[in-house]
């Protein structure tokens, strides 16, 4: 073992190779967007044909990457970017954010929308559904999530990108920011728990 | 050039847009828990009323905003306004699809609406209130 780490050579120091240009940053990622319009497109010709097990698909798919991104983000990757240095933390948000940015609005509405047709044929968003409490919930649940992704998380991921678009980033505004960003992924984090119990509980009925 | 605006200076958009989004999202739970029945429209109409009130009120402080990059509130307004005409507009053809009309289906739709203005001003907002401002 001793051997190895010998012969192993790592530059630690100076400009690490395939350093980030901050001036070439994309705030929204265009070479995703093709792939966000052909999922969106499926999800339409899904809904409009009716297609069960495309509904199926869209939700369990769609919601099952959210809620493990949100756990994910929140429980793992965000507990990491509070402990690195700020220029660390600049360097993963920019690589990171543009993609959370395209990614999670899309699985959001894929989920919610086929989830929504597929309550709608399995007839757990009518009223008379025995569980229609813990349906309710779920929507409570979605609304609260959305609120702090939509009205916080988002905002302060995108004001994050546009300072770092600078040339002389605000690290202040940025740490502040990202502060708000990990604490508000942990929340999410937490509701998509909830979220969990209650998806497997309609299930199991 | 200033680098940014005197935060403190700046009107509450954010807190009214979140107060706007909540009002809306609370009537849509409100209806879609009744569902298939028609839910009695006075909680969804005063959501409604509340949601545009407290938009219509931003859109007036905004104005009335000077100091401020007014650029970047558009360039990510106008952006963020097509994606979610684009979800909302999923949404409405989802709750159309499923048979949803008359009144509910207007209400449902003006939810829509006001949704998908709150959400862009917001991310406008908290984007160029951390902008230089334009010159004027």
């Amino acid at each position: 073992m001793a051997d190895m780490t010998h012969e192993a050579s790592v530059p630690l120091a100076g400009q690490p190779a395939g350093a980030f240009d901050r001036s070439q940053l994309q705030i929204v990622p265009l070479r995703g967007l093709p792939i966000v319009g052909v999922v969106l497109g499926l999800l339409v010709a899904t809904i409009a044909a009716d297609w069960g097990w495309g509904l199926d698909f869209f939700h369990v798919v769609g919601g099952g990457l959210w809620t493990a991104i949100d756990l994910f983000v929140g429980f793992v990757v965000g507990p990491i970017i509070g402990r690195l240095s700020i220029p660390a933390r600049i360097e993963f948000s920019a690589r990171f954010m543009p993609k959370m940015l395209l990614l999670m609005p899309t699985l959001v509405i894929c989920t919610m929308a086929s989830g929504w047709q597929l309550g709608h044929h399995l007839g757990f968003t009518d009223a008379s559904y025995f569980r229609h409490g813990w349906i309710v919930a779920s929507y409570i649940v979605v609304g609260v999530m959305s609120v702090i992704a939509l009205g916080i998380l988002e905002p302060a991921n995108l004001a994050v990108l546009f300072e770092l678009k600078k040339p002389n980033p605000n690290r202040e505004l940025i740490a502040k920011l990202m502060k708000r960003f990990i604490y508000t992924a942990g929340v999410t984090g937490a509701m998509q728990v909830a979220t969990l119990v209650i998806m497997t509980r309609i299930a199991s009925a | 050039m200033k680098d940014m605006p005197d935060q403190d200076s700046l009107p509450p958009v954010t807190e009214v847009c979140v107060a706007a989004m909540i009002a809306i999202i609370a009537g849509g739970i409100y209806m879609a828990s009744h569902l298939p029945k028609a839910a009695a429209t006075t909680l969804p109409i005063i959501v409604i009323v509340v949601g545009f009130a407290l938009i219509g009120w931003n859109v007036l402080v905004l104005s009335r905003l000077r100091e401020f990059s007014w650029s970047s509130f558009w360039l990510v307004g106008r952006w963020a306004l097509l994606a979610y005409v684009v979800i909302g507009g999923m949404l409405a053809f989802v709750f159309v699809r499923d048979g949803t009309r008359g009144t509910q289906l207007v209400l449902v739709t003006l939810m829509l609406i006001a949704y998908a203005l709150i959400i862009p001003m917001l991310l406008a907002f908290s984007v160029a209130r951390y902008q230089p401002p334009d010159d004027y």
